[in-house]
């Protein structure tokens, strides 16, 4: 493990950058899946990396946490693990793998499988967060159709979809309302992870670095994923056992393992899996 | 005569030193086709973005079925908008999303007003397009593909599906050839008389004014110079700008 860096406030940002974030948060929590604008800052990885995410976690983060970092739910890739060092370095918080261990979880593309707990924070990195923006791309706009609740466009765009390939074809970043106001883009999660929003005990925060946007789910509070009464919204999952764990609820990753075609389908969930697999280890 | 729908009193409005709108007033009654004439710049287009709320008045009031227009909040504008009102721009790319298909510019509204079944919304969106006659194999092409004309049958397919009570049409006619204006204009006439839809209807085409309004406004450097009948107005001027205006029609 590295040393805790000297010279860098606690978690990197300063004390009037983190009550600014701070602020946006509380401001999120009271409007649950509106975006409030917030002075995102440099921070010392690419936009695109998770700036967003890294910022919030910083703003909340105290001596006593537990971290976890995920990206694409694998605890052991680069975006993660240079986050989990980078905090251990500037903070020398606690980090885990563990999802029930944790006190914070900062997490790319994934909900972790386990159900999270009302003492513990997700925070999610957000490349997006305005989901009209692909529907209308004036900013102004879009802000207006927030304000007056009129998503009929997103409708439209489902009904596209529909009409085109005879299903909705959204199958990550899947759009939804929160708490019958507010539609939100819940961040590029797989539409698997949709139905886990709904209703979460844990606090949900989402951090957009790039479009400098901060909004919030505060525990359980409604999330419906937005669909037709006659084509219901459907989470999608790879109709395959995992190869390692044999899990059939789990998310799964597609791995191509040679050139031939051959490929096998394991669990997103890096923690997930580990855990079900040392279970039946020690069942054995 | 039934109290209007539409009532405009006393409106004006000013660009810097340019008067648009002087002092003009307006009803129209349900199930009335009226048509507002003139040449261009005479306010025609500023008094149709008045009227149905785009845009503020410096003085007057607007008020449907008794309410001030002007004073209500934008979300209830708004819905005004696309319930009671429907709004047909003179340049169909105004009024369409040109990268949605056809099937989905028309349930567009439908869904902005809650309509939350595909199968529900297909259908009605089959049935307004036959009513326009666009053939049903063409519900999933995009609009861009389509003629001129087409799109401006889509989008009046899109205005009235949610079946408003009072349709502002800019100039619907203006830009296509005589054939097709014939047949938009015979459309938007029977299917005014089928709904019972009242239109305010803005055009230069004195032909498409005496076919389809019941009554007339000629109007002139913002002002309403004369208003009557359709019949009256177009057989016996009265204003020396109506005189002209009738004779310099072309006959064919």
């Amino acid at each position: 493990m590295s040393p805790v860096m000297e010279g860098y406030n606690f978690a990197y940002l300063d004390e009037a950058t983190k009550r600014m974030l701070r602020r946006a948060i509380l401001k999120a929590v009271a409007i649950p899946g509106h975006q409030i604008p917030f002075g995102a800052r440099e921070m010392p990885l690419p936009y695109g990396w998770g700036t967003g995410g890294i910022q919030v976690t910083a703003a909340i983060l105290g001596p006593s946490d537990t971290l976890k970092v995920i990206d694409q739910g694998a605890d052991d890739t680069t975006n993660a693990v240079s986050i989990r060092r980078f905090f251990t370095r500037v903070a020398g918080v606690a980090t885990t793998e563990r999802t029930s261990e944790a006190t914070i979880i900062q997490t790319r593309h994934r909900i972790p499988e386990q159900a999270l707990r009302e003492d513990q924070v997700i925070v999610y990195q957000v490349p997006q967060p305005e989901p009209l923006s692909r529907l209308e791309p004036r900013r102004a706009e879009t802000k207006r159709l927030h304000s007056l609740a009129d998503y009929g466009l997103m409708h439209v765009r489902l009904y596209e979809d529909i009409a085109r390939y005879g299903h909705i074809a959204k199958a990550y970043d899947y759009p939804v309302m929160v708490n019958g106001r507010y539609l939100m883009a819940p961040s590029p999660i797989p539409a698997f992870d949709n139905p886990k929003m709904d209703r979460m005990p844990a606090l949900q925060l989402f951090g957009a670095g790039r479009e400098k946007r901060i909004y919030a789910v505060p525990p359980y509070t409604e999330v419906k994923s937005l669909d037709f009464e006659d084509h219901p919204f459907r989470p999608i999952r790879a109709p395959h056992a995992c190869a390692l764990c044999g899990s059939r609820e789990s998310y799964l990753d597609e791995v191509i393992t040679d050139d031939r075609g051959g490929r096998l389908f394991v669990c997103s969930d890096t923690d997930y899996c580990s855990g079900r697999v040392a279970l039946r280890e020690a069942a054995e | 005569m039934t109290r209007p729908m539409l009532e405009a009193r006393g409106l004006t409005l000013h660009f810097g030193a340019i008067p648009a709108l002087v002092d003009v007033a307006i009803d129209v009654a349900e199930g009335e086709v009226v048509a507002i004439v003139g040449e261009s710049g005479s306010g025609k287009t500023t008094l149709l973005r008045v009227l149905s709320g785009l845009m503020p008045p410096d003085a007057g009031t607007v008020r449907w079925l008794g309410e001030d227009v002007h004073a209500m909040g934008e979300a209830a504008r708004r819905r005004l908008l696309r319930t009671d009102w429907g709004f047909v721009h003179q340049n169909p790319r105004d009024g369409l999303r040109l990268n949605v298909s056809a099937g989905g510019n028309v349930g567009e509204r439908l869904m902005a007003v809650g309509a939350r079944h595909y199968g529900n919304i297909r259908g009605e969106a089959l049935s307004w397009l036959a009513k326009v006659e666009i053939d049903a194999t063409r519900i999933d092409d995009l609009p861009r593909t389509f003629s001129g004309g087409m799109q401006q049958r889509l989008q009046i397919a899109r205005t009235l599906v949610t079946h408003p009570k009072l349709v502002f049409m800019d100039e619907p006619t203006g830009g296509l050839d005589v054939s097709v204006q014939a047949r938009l204009l015979d459309l938007i006439r029977s299917l005014s008389r089928e709904l019972g839809l009242s239109v305010l209807i803005v055009t230069h085409d004195i032909a498409a004014a005496r076919l389809l309004a019941d009554r007339i406004l000629v109007m002139r450097r913002g002002r309403v110079v004369e208003q009557g009948l359709t019949d009256r107005v177009l057989d016996d001027p009265q204003h020396p700008y109506t005189q002209l205006l009738v004779s310099s029609v072309l006959a064919a």
